[in-house]
């Protein structure tokens, strides 16, 4: 079946097509499996109280149940809002999210496009939802929404950088910036001669995966960073005014945003769709690829939630002080001794 | 308006002719201070004691007691001495006026503790932490000018206990830096703590008389039945 | 704690204070914002008008008066009986200890002690009113923080405390169980044991929430130095109870004016003070607080003497002449009731001294320069709930 898989060339609309059905079902996929098993199930464990139980087998439907009844309810635009960018502002968060997945590999040829400059690629297409965010503060005429787009932009700006400079480290120890040929780099590597689980990159790029990690929670508005959507100060921020289906989306696009960092953190660190004993070039990846890196994905998410349902929020400006005084001198330290270590070793 | 109570309406509860000297101590001192602007006083010995100053004294007052260590600041009211024209007792007066019965006769009023002389009465209690022991501040204002100077610049907590006790009995706080109402709209009519502003919930639904008392246990029947 | 000894400086020193934390200079157009009556940070309908410039307060106003229910008002028209029943709706997640400083204070003035067996049990749901309500308190200021899963360990543990009031007074929020002259009735079996178990659940809970929360980076970056109020002006204002102790005023009415009806001197616990007088102070306060209460429980619990739970009083209760002041140390604070009584069925003034009454109206004072999140630490951590304010 594999082989069959790999000789299967379909003609350029048809694979276009195929890509975009993927995408556009891979996406609120991701997101009701992380809602589903962290948001409800493993949040409702670690906060020792029952999730949901009734809609389906053991609550699974859920989910299901919340969105049908989101897309239920009536699209209000408050009085006073700018209608049309009040209205697309989500569907440019969308948008950045759905980018984001072309890029992500699930297997040497299962991946939209094999672009060569892939992590330049996610990272510039990740800040692209802050405009939706401030379009969204702006055009909801609220001021609670104006404040939370406000922070939302400082913040998400001021996390691109560190985890820019993350990332960097994982560049150039693998000489690449291709995703595909940093999975293969971390694969085919090994560790002083050995070569049993290959080399992932966490095990030297550690203080970078945790920059990286910071500065996802930061870029997710997530806690300890959810200060743009602080419910307890801004009343959840510039999703304020946002209702029924279009508060969907954002919910949508923030958990498929998750979804995705979280894949590209297991690309960048854990590597990626491969597992060692199995060489690159296996047929197999086909099947297994995929599979492999959602098992990475969910490793590196029940990360990300977990610092998520823990910690309290910071400041603004705490925040801010963070990313400048602590984790961006960190980063370019790490790249310093990242590219000293690779001229000489 | 009767007048039961003088100046010196100082009685220690004859029965007990127990003396406070705590107590004693800190009304001597405060008597000292203010002079002839302490018009009365009470003391229940071991237990709390009553000042009453004149209305210019009692900002005067409260510096004084600050002066004396009395610094954490308890509460400012008032009371208004008039008898309810509603009647003393649940039956209400309203249901009569309705039904056609005459009214009762209205009550003599009567002051607390430390006297007093007229109908409003300020009341205000201030702490000390190192004595233990509180003071009741009171003091009479007269019912054509219901005018008193503010205690906020000396205690600045008094400052939201008179916006309550502007707008509950229509008092005015020289001096006070944001008179606005707390509690109510601003559009409100009356003062609800005034004894002669009617509880509307009794008009619209008159007191049915106390049909729930419950027997104490452990208690025969000798204490009577309701009223 | 420094003495002032011209009384106007407070007001001065204050002035300054807050001048000092706002630059006046570089004041620009601000921005009004108003949150509330319904903000989730509020809990409850309190309104806060806030003048903003940039993401900092100029000025706090809060409005209160959205649950203003008139029990200054209804209470001279019901009897004392009556009156318990509506008193307990002025802190409800703490209720039981607003019936008790009435009570006493209907009991100075008639001259009715409560049995021992009924102060021994009234201190102790007196105690556990408290864990009710400060147990609640820890959680609830974490999930202010943004820290969701504090809130939620409190709900789940504070039902031990609850399940304890309610077994013993048949209500969980509103126990109404206190009445002139002793209690209502005595416990059910088994319940000294279970309030053990209880205990000791919440011990546990106080260290969980210890590591979890009020030991966290965070939190503390989030509370630390921020809202700080000095004893003075805490004192002039009237804060009372552990935002006081929290300024490092040494003061607990359990302790240091305890009226007769409560035992307390018979429990060894200890009054915990901090000396930063900010919002970790508070919190740290509160948590101390929460493991003393339970430590007095387990303590009485060993020591209740038999006998009856009620004095003999007549049926009906009508106070003799006088008045009296009679507070207690409450979750919130100092609650007192000051009672005019004319003889009657019904009591003729009651004034009802709140703690959060005193102790938000310092917000004005105490917000101004801070930032709008700081703004939120500060009325978490000065704890008010919006029955004990507007009453």
């Amino acid at each position: 079946m594999t082989l069959l898989l790999a000789s299967f060339a379909p003609p350029y609309w048809l694979s276009t097509l195929i890509k975009v059905l993927v995408v556009s079902a891979v996406v609120p996929t991701t997101a009701l499996i992380l809602g589903m098993v962290f948001l409800f199930k493993i949040m409702s464990w670690m906060q020792s109280r029952l999730g949901p139980q009734e809609a389906g087998p053991r609550g699974t439907l859920q989910l299901l149940a919340d969105g049908v009844k989101f897309l239920q309810k009536e699209d209000i635009a408050p009085n006073g809002a700018d209608r049309w960018v009040f209205k697309v502002a989500p569907l440019v968060v969308l948008m950045s999210t759905l980018l984001l997945y072309v890029a992500l590999p699930a297997s040497m040829h299962l991946v939209v496009a094999n672009l060569d400059v892939g992590v330049f690629f996610v990272l510039a297409i990740s800040s692209l939802s802050v405009i939706g965010v401030l379009m969204a503060g702006w055009a909801s005429a609220s001021k609670y929404s104006l404040m939370g787009a406000l922070r939302a932009a400082g913040q998400l700006i001021a996390y691109e950088l560190p985890m820019v400079l993350a990332v960097i480290g994982v560049v150039i120890q693998a000489g690449t910036m291709s995703l595909n040929g940093i999975v293969l780099a971390q694969n085919n590597g090994a560790i002083f001669g050995w070569g049993g689980i290959g080399f992932p990159y966490i095990l030297t790029q550690f203080l970078g995966f945790f920059i990286f990690i910071a500065a996802v929670q930061a870029e997710l508005t997530q806690p300890p960073f959810d200060m743009p959507v602080a419910e307890s100060e801004i009343v959840s921020g510039y999703q304020v005014e946002y209702t029924g289906f279009r508060f969907l989306i954002f919910f949508l696009a923030e958990f498929a945003t998750a979804f995705a960092f979280a894949a590209i953190a297991a690309v960048m660190f854990l590597g990626g769709w491969a597992v060692p004993w199995l060489p690159t070039s296996s047929d197999w990846y086909y099947v297994l690829g995929p599979i492999v890196l959602f098992a990475k994905v969910m490793i590196v998410a029940f990360i990300i939630f977990w610092v998520r349902f823990t910690y309290p929020r910071f400041r603004e400006d705490q925040l801010q002080s963070l990313a400048w005084k602590v984790l961006i001198p960190l980063a370019l330290v790490n790249i310093v001794v990242t590219a000293v270590l690779k001229v000489v070793l | 308006m009767s007048q039961l109570s003088s100046a010196d309406t100082e009685t220690p509860e004859a029965a007990a002719p127990e003396i406070d000297e705590a107590r004693e101590a800190v009304l001597a001192d405060i008597t000292a201070r203010l002079g002839d602007g302490v018009v009365g006083s009470h003391i229940r010995p071991g237990d709390d004691l009553w000042v009453r100053v004149d209305r210019a004294n009692w900002v005067a007052a409260a510096e004084a007691a600050k002066a004396m260590g009395y610094r954490f600041f308890d509460f400012l009211s008032a009371i208004d001495w008039l008898p309810s024209p509603f009647g003393r007792d649940m039956d209400s007066q309203e249901d009569r006026i309705v039904s056609g019965t005459p009214a009762k006769e209205p009550e003599a009023m009567v002051q607390g503790y430390a006297g007093g002389e007229s109908r409003f009465q300020l009341l205000a209690r201030v702490y000390s932490i190192s004595a233990g022991m509180g003071i009741t501040f009171k003091c009479d204002l007269p019912d054509d000018d219901l005018s008193v100077a503010t205690w906020s610049n000396v205690y600045a907590g008094a400052n939201w206990h008179e916006r309550e006790a502007r707008e509950m009995f229509g008092f005015t706080f020289d001096g006070h830096p944001n008179m606005i109402n707390l509690y109510l709209p601003a559009d409100f009519v009356g003062h609800p703590l005034r004894k002669d502003f009617p509880l509307l919930a009794r008009r619209v639904r008159p007191w049915p008389g106390i049909v729930d008392v419950e027997p104490m246990p452990g208690v025969a029947d000798e204490e009577g039945e309701g009223e | 704690m420094t003495a002032v000894s011209d009384p106007q400086s407070v007001a001065a020193l204050a002035a300054e204070a807050v001048d000092n934390r706002v630059n006046l200079d570089f004041e620009t157009e601000g921005m009004t914002l108003n949150m509330g009556p319904q903000h989730p940070a509020t809990h409850g309908t309190l309104r806060i008008i806030a003048r903003l410039d940039g993401e900092q307060v100029i000025s706090a106003e809060p409005m209160c008066g959205y649950m203003h229910r008139g029990y200054e008002k209804l209470t001279e028209v019901r009897t004392y009986p009556q009156i318990n029943a509506l008193i307990n709706r002025i802190d409800w997640l703490g209720s039981f200890a607003n019936e008790v400083p009435f009570i006493l204070a209907a009991e100075k003035l008639m001259g009715v002690e409560a049995p021992p067996r009924a102060q021994w049990i009234r201190t102790i749901l007196f105690e556990m009113s408290r864990i009710a309500n400060i147990s609640l308190f820890l959680g609830d200021f974490g999930l202010q923080l943004g820290g969701m899963t504090a809130g939620f360990y409190a709900f789940r543990d504070r039902e031990w405390v609850l399940n304890q009031i309610e077994s013993a007074t048949g209500g969980r929020f509103h126990p109404n169980f206190d009445r002139i002259g002793g209690l209502k009735d005595d416990l059910p079996k088994g319940w000294i044991e279970s309030s053990h178990t209880a205990m000791d659940k919440l011990l546990a809970f106080c260290d969980e929430l210890e590591d979890l929360l009020v030991g966290n980076e965070i939190f503390q970056a989030r509370t630390r130095g921020i809202g700080v109020i000095p004893a003075e002006i805490a004192l002039s204002y009237g804060l009372s109870g552990a935002n006081l102790r929290a300024s490092g005023v040494d003061w607990d009415l359990r302790r240091d004016n305890c009226p007769p009806g409560l035992v307390y001197d018979k429990a060894d616990w200890k009054v915990w003070t901090h000396p930063d007088g900010d919002c970790f102070a508070r919190t740290w306060v509160r948590l101390q607080e929460t493991r003393e209460a339970a430590k007095i429980v387990k303590q009485l619990l060993d020591t209740i003497p038999s006998g009856p739970v009620m004095a003999k009083v007549p049926r009906i209760i009508k106070v003799p002449e006088g008045e009296a002041y009679v507070a207690t140390e409450n979750p919130l604070g100092e609650m007192g009731y000051y009672v005019v009584s004319k003889g009657d069925l019904v009591p003729f003034r009651v004034k009802i001294r709140s703690a959060s009454f005193n102790n938000i109206s310092i917000v004005p004072w105490v917000a101004r320069g801070a930032y709008v999140p700081d703004l939120i630490s500060i009325l978490g951590s000065l704890y008010f709930i919006l029955g004990d304010i507007d009453r």
